[in-house]
């Protein structure tokens, strides 16, 4: 396929699951800072939410102030941020028009619809309500479902469904990550104390940005621990969020486009080198070495791949 | 002047290939109606059926309106039009072989050299040089007006990058959903197959020195074209590649895509953009739209352009002019299709003509199109009139006039029922290696605005669906009969 076309299907991909990943995040910080002080709001919560989107510095150079109001405001429909929900899915939607042909009607009609809405969003935006926000952020989980639905069920799988994997496996696994990143504080073992710990909303909360408050429970049949928590989001290959099972994902979709092109390359053996790693290491190892220094090595190295699949497929 | 309406014979009864939709819509109230015009709207909106504007500010993407009520030809009316299609298309075809050749025409008299040799659209990189399998006009667009129940005139040929077809397929797929019962009602011949005639088409024109499957791709000068919605659409449709200039390269006169297995041979280029982008080593130096040596490739006959380089010297008003001439001259056949009369404002005498009849004649510029540059007489302001006037004078040359058409009309649905309303017809022709080829109908143009004589999307016009149906009663019609 034309590599331009693989460019902007990895690149919608991308977007789309950024789009997803920030309501989620927003989600779930509204609630923590809604909570009393005494359990465990931090005033800094806003500003977590903007590290681990990756727009703390420019909204710092916005002017804005730091207070929910604005940094909501920023993260979901300011046009001067080039991480906003509006620019992610007003990107995804020039990169699906430019290779329309590479979609299938379903995939189409769900971001052609929802940049539609967004517009509708846009112009209704002057009397943002909390309610209106809430369904504002319903509405985007609700179009990467039917986005994520419609190429999942309907097209060939050929290059244009791998590339397209790939794109979003790779943004959910930085995703996950710098949301880990962020939060890595609340997760070491030493902060547990006996008898529930206040930190208990701040791990609620990691877990609900990544739609896993319930997968918690289900897996490990316990109360809440914090490296229980780290364990889920790193290590757990059933936790569709996890990085180990963004890296299988990774690891099969490359290994599918190396097959039809009939050439292994560089981006399958950094995919593969990771993955080992990852499927190698317990909580344990991860602690001893440090869970910060782990979690911004794995985002260099995720990032790593991302600049070999440019070399290797999109010139 | 006496119009002409497509549905309404003289008689205030409907004309027999209109009655069954008359009577159908005499049957349904104009809520229903109106409802469907709403659902019209929102399907296209949804599919994203857009063009863009160049200049327009509010919105760069808009909805060409469309018109919910079928416009209707007999299969017998349609038979008369394809065979004057065919033979219009391949003369203009041999035209240009000629032209880009001996140029027999113009040593025989018939056209005169100057107007060819010094017109914009001649392409004196083509001179001399032929293109695969002699085929310049793969696709063409022809501009057809009535005006009675018997005639059709030729308004213009579109012979260089016709656009339009996608609203035609998806006119009739949005008319099926909507109104099922209507096409019970009607036989009307289909023109899904559009899409499979032009893929082998494009096919049939491979470079002969092309071994194998012959890839096909079709360029576009990208998303913010007018017409990018159509490219893509056919691209889709035809299930090929829908590339860009900058996908593109030349090495040893070969054309590549750039692909993620690597460069990829391209053969045959369904192109969408205008001769002057096609490559900024022959053509304009500024472009980056094209493909630098693009053309060495064309030359050497490693790649098919469709249409060729240089068609524009064929669709251009004042060789219009001469097409009866040029018909009987390559075939030796009386033309099917009339030519609209016109006057030359390059001959002195059709110019003082022009000038004394301005308030009365429809002017353009030889080479404009869209609707843009062109005066409508009896619709003009003075001041108009008189600006128009010196340029005319200033270069004659440029201009063509016309008398103003009593233009056929055609009912639409409006907010009170149904209104008559000007229309045209753009069928698209198909030349390939061994064939010509035209679908059933074609795009239906309608002035949406009452009494307005413009067509064109660019200025506000709508489209319908367009149907050719059987003559054939069949039972249910005893009744009506």
């Amino acid at each position: 396929m034309l590599s331009r076309t693989a460019d902007n299907l990895y690149w919608l991909a991308r977007y789309m699951e950024r789009a997803d990943f920030l309501s989620r995040a927003i989600e779930a910080s509204r609630r923590l800072a809604s909570l009393p002080k005494t359990y465990g709001s931090a005033e800094s919560e806003w500003d977590s939410v903007l590290l681990s989107s990756g727009s703390s510095e420019s909204f710092a150079a916005s002017g804005r102030p730091l207070e929910e109001e604005h940094v909501v405001e920023y993260l979901t429909f300011a046009a001067d941020n080039p991480g906003s929900i509006r620019n992610c899915l007003y990107l995804a939607r020039t990169n699906a028009r430019a290779v329309r042909t590479a979609l299938t009607v379903e995939m189409w009609e769900a971001i052609n619809g929802a940049f539609l809405e967004m517009q509708s969003f846009e112009h209704r935006r002057k009397a943002t309500s909390t309610e209106e926000l809430t369904h504002f952020l319903e509405f985007v989980k609700r179009t990467s479902l039917s986005y994520d639905g419609g190429a999942y069920r309907t097209m060939l799988r050929n290059d244009a469904y791998w590339f397209s994997r790939l794109g979003l496996f790779v943004e959910r696994a930085d995703n996950t990550a710098r949301l880990l990143d962020v939060k890595y504080h609340v997760l070491l073992p030493e902060k547990e104390s006996v008898g529930g710990s206040l930190d208990y909303f701040q791990w609620s909360a990691l877990l609900r940005a990544v739609s896993a408050h319930n997968a918690y429970h289900w897996v490990y049949r316990t109360s809440m621990k914090p490296w229980l928590v780290a364990d889920l989001l790193i290590l757990r290959p059933e936790m569709p969020r996890s990085l180990i099972s963004c890296y299988e994902s990774i690891v099969r979709n490359l290994d599918f486009l190396a097959r039809s092109h009939s050439r292994q390359g560089p981006a399958q053996r950094q995919a593969r080198k990771l993955h080992n790693h990852l499927q190698n290491l317990t909580m344990e190892n991860v602690f001893q070495s440090g869970l910060h220094e782990f979690v911004s090595n794995f985002i260099g190295e995720n990032n790593q791949l991302g600049l070999l699949i440019s070399e290797q497929y999109l010139f | 002047m006496v119009q002409f309406d497509e549905m309404m014979g003289g008689d205030g009864k409907p004309r027999i290939s209109y009655q069954r939709l008359s009577q159908w819509l005499s049957s349904v109230d104009v809520q229903w109606l109106s409802s469907r015009r709403e659902q019209a709207e929102l399907l296209f909106r949804r599919i994203g059926i857009t063009f863009a504007v160049y200049g327009s500010q509010e919105s760069t993407e808009r909805l060409i309106p469309f018109d919910i009520l079928p416009r209707i030809i007999s299969r017998n009316e349609w038979t008369r039009l394809e065979r004057g299609l065919i033979q219009r298309v391949t003369a203009l075809n041999l035209f240009l072989k000629d032209i880009y050749g001996d140029g027999q025409i113009l040593k025989a008299g018939v056209v005169p050299a100057d107007l060819i040799y010094r017109n914009p659209g001649f392409c004196s990189e083509m001179f001399g040089r032929r293109p695969p399998h002699d085929v310049y006009v793969h696709i063409a667009g022809v501009d057809i007006v009535r005006t009675d129940d018997k005639n059709f005139y030729v308004l213009e040929d579109n012979a260089r990058t016709p656009s339009g077809v996608s609203y035609m397929l998806e006119n009739r797929e949005v008319m099926m959903r909507l109104f099922p019962e209507l096409f019970s009602l009607h036989r009307v011949a289909p023109i899904e197959d559009y899409p499979n005639e032009l893929l082998a088409t494009l096919r049939s024109v491979s470079p002969p020195r092309a071994t194998g499957e012959p890839v096909i791709v079709l360029m576009t000068p990208g998303q913010y074209n007018s017409a990018f919605y159509e490219h893509s659409f056919l691209a889709d449709k035809l299930g090929i590649e829908l590339v860009e200039g900058r996908d593109l390269f030349v090495r040893d006169d070969i054309v590549y895509m750039r692909t993620t297995e690597g460069p990829r041979r391209v053969d045959v280029i369904y192109r969408r953009i205008d001769d002057d982008f096609l490559d900024p080593l022959i053509f304009r130096a500024d472009s980056a739209l094209g493909v630098a040596g693009l053309m060495g490739a064309y030359n050497a006959g490693n790649v098919t352009l469709a249409n060729a380089v240089g068609t524009g010297v064929a669709d251009d008003k004042a060789t219009y002019t001469y097409m009866p001439e040029i018909i009987r001259f390559y075939l030796g056949q009386e033309p099917l299709l009339l030519n609209v009369p016109t006057y030359r404002c390059r001959e002195p005498d059709a110019l003082a003509y022009v000038l004394e009849h301005l308030n009365e004649l429809v002017v353009k510029e030889v080479n404009g199109s869209g609707g843009y540059g062109m005066l409508v007489g009896p619709h003009a302001s003075k001041a108009q009139i008189e600006e128009f006037r010196l340029k005319l004078k200033a270069n004659p040359d440029n201009f063509i006039a016309q008398p103003t058409l009593a233009l056929s009309t055609c009912p639409i649905s409006v907010a009170q029922g149904i209104a008559p309303r000007h229309v045209d017809l753009r069928p698209f022709v198909l030349h390939g290696a061994n064939s010509v080829k035209v679908v059933p109908g074609g795009l239906t143009r309608v002035a949406m605005t009452e009494k307005s004589l413009v067509v064109n999307s660019s200025q506000g016009g709508g489209t319908k669906d367009t149907w050719v149906i059987d003559d054939v009663l069949t039972r249910d019609d005893t009744n009506i009969i």
